[in-house]
């Protein structure tokens, strides 16, 4: 009896969480399309808010999607060597410096980007470019590149690789090119479409960096949500949906696949 | 003479293979310049920046903190609802967890998805959408209307806040507690049971201690990020008394660097000693025999 109603508090809850979660998007999906929002669906459906939107704010879109491509690069550039230093390091080391890099990831993104500006706003070519958007971003993603390449790299046993590799008279360099980095190509796309993912929504960090020249998608977001229509807010919203959309589906199925590895992995290490 | 050989042979196979690893402080180094340029340094400039005398107190930055009453009250505000945040994210992140890894049913993948999906949301989109649900054409204010024909609106005070910081904290909570419940062993549920113990002795006995490291991860997690929730306060109203629009205030509107640099030290310092806390807890917990 008592199990019983255990039950129903767990359904009750679980279905309130998942309103709580779903309708407030649903909702402002709906506004974005919706002639009038305060008279409601009765007023009809358009696309003119989208159209506004994208007049007014394509180039933020084409802003975020430049510094995202950028970050994964220099995130891949950087991250997958640190990843595998991490792999050689003695465990203490490796421990403490994936610690530190976790560091702008777990402490606040406005004290981050307020230290940049205080530091680094004098350089004025830096501070009116893009680039200085850019560092923050590589700053906020760069473990989420380092930390799946590392659990790929643990997973496949690398260290055997190389050694054959090395036995066979390949360079360190080559080795790394050749046999490091196609091994670690799930880890690598797995990081990939989380990097690119966490840079087209950061807001903390960007909204200290940018200036009116340098907007990225989610500052024109607040932008609007504070000066525009409630309709033009969420077809802003609407078009960042259908932007992440994509790149999360991928992350979810990369994210499936190398799990699917892992305990394949496992079950021939076990045989 | 095969004795000598491989005598000869294995320091340099040793010398080769402590070689193959040598390399890996070089292959550290542009990640660690990098933290170290860009994010070491600029903290340094706020701890050192926070020495300096304030604009209207003519005090150093931190004393300026300490002995302003609304800047304390700024504190107090975020630390309690950050930890009010943190207890309700954790609660009901462990009753959807536990009942998603235990039940299977039709749809169950794709309400997992659903209520992960929102965890790509930037807090200027949480914001917004605390706006579409508890601001003035809310949800809430036209149920609010229609049932007792008065306005509700939440969403642009510090329960706004609070509402847009659990939908921003429990994507994250509910992922790691499904993964967490599904590795629970039942059969101690059931041993306890078969001893007798009643359901609230099983959850708090036997649950909640299983679910430990889970709940106290994300819950360090949760306090951190809702410590400098900076985007969603922003879309809320910049009027809340709360440390991220605190700071920002003092930066833009009165240029006042010392204090804004102080209140983004005692801020990160808050959630950092809140990350130690948890891991401390953690490896309390850990070596105690089980």
């Amino acid at each position: 009896m008592k199990r019983r109603a255990l039950f129903c508090l767990q359904v009750g809850v679980t279905a309130l969480t998942a309103l709580f979660m779903i309708v407030p998007v649903v909702l402002s999906m709906l506004a974005g399309v919706t002639e009038n929002y305060f008279i409601g669906l009765r007023s009809g459906l358009t696309l003119k808010w989208v159209d506004q939107v994208w007049a007014l704010y394509a180039d933020t879109f084409w802003l975020s999607l430049l510094i995202a491509l950028c970050c994964l690069a220099i995130t891949v550039a950087i991250g997958l060597p640190a990843a595998w230093g991490l792999l050689k390091a003695p465990p203490r080391w490796a421990a403490r410096i994936e610690e530190c890099l976790m560091l702008p990831v777990a402490l606040p993104g406005l004290a981050t980007a307020l230290g940049i500006i205080l530091l680094y706003g004098r350089f004025s070519g830096l501070r009116d470019s893009w680039l200085f958007i850019l560092i923050g971003h590589v700053l906020f993603t760069l473990p989420f590149m380092v930390r799946p390449v590392l659990a790929v790299m643990q997973a496949i046993q690398l260290p055997r690789l190389e050694e054959a590799a090395a036995s066979l008279g390949a360079g360190f360099w080559r080795r790394f090119f050749t046999v490091v980095v196609p091994n670690c190509r799930n880890g690598i796309l797995a990081g990939a479409f989380m990097v690119i993912t966490l840079s087209v929504g950061e807001f903390n960090i960007t909204w200290m960096l940018h200036t009116p020249l340098t907007k990225t998608l989610p500052v024109g977001l607040a932008d609007s949500y504070a000066s525009m229509r409630l309709e033009v807010g969420s077809a802003y919203t609407l078009i960042f949906i259908v932007m992440i959309l994509p790149l999360l589906l991928m992350l979810n199925a990369c994210n499936h696949w190398l799990e699917r590895q892992a305990t394949r992995n496992a079950l021939k290490e076990l045989a | 003479m095969s004795l000598l050989e491989t005598r000869g042979r294995a320091p340099t196979a040793l010398r080769r293979r402590a070689h193959h690893g040598a390399r890996w402080p070089w292959m550290l180094l542009p990640a660690l310049l990098f933290l170290a340029a860009f994010w070491l340094l600029p903290f340094a400039r706020l701890l050192q920046i926070g020495l300096s005398p304030d604009r209207t107190t003519q005090q150093s930055g931190y004393w300026t903190v300490v002995s302003q009453p609304q800047y304390l009250q700024s504190l107090l505000n975020t630390l309690l609802l950050s930890l009010a945040v943190t207890l309700i994210t954790l609660l009901i992140a462990a009753v959807v967890g536990c009942f998603l890894a235990r039940q299977r049913f039709a749809g169950r993948g794709t309400l997992l998805a659903l209520l992960t999906f929102p965890l790509a949301f930037p807090g200027v989109v949480v914001g917004f959408l605390v706006v579409m649900l508890a601001g003035r054409q809310g949800v809430l204010a036209q149920l609010s209307m229609s049932l007792f024909h008065e306005r509700w609106t939440l969403a642009y005070s510090l329960s706004g806040l609070f509402i847009g910081y659990l939908y921003f904290s429990l994507p994250r909570a509910i992922v790691t507690l499904v993964a967490a419940s599904e590795k629970l062993d039942r059969s101690l549920e059931e041993a306890a049971r078969s001893l007798g113990a009643s359901q609230w002795r099983i959850t708090w006995d036997v649950i909640v201690p299983g679910l430990k490291p889970a709940l106290l991860s994300s819950g360090a997690l949760c306090f951190a990020t809702s410590m400098g929730a900076f985007g969603t306060a922003f879309t809320l109203g910049t009027s809340l008394s709360v440390l991220p629009l605190t700071i920002y205030g003092e930066f833009t509107n009165y240029a006042n660097f010392a204090t804004a640099a102080a209140l983004s030290v005692v801020m990160g310092a808050v959630a950092w000693l809140g990350l130690m806390l948890a891991r401390a807890l953690t490896h309390a917990g850990g070596e105690q025999p089980s």
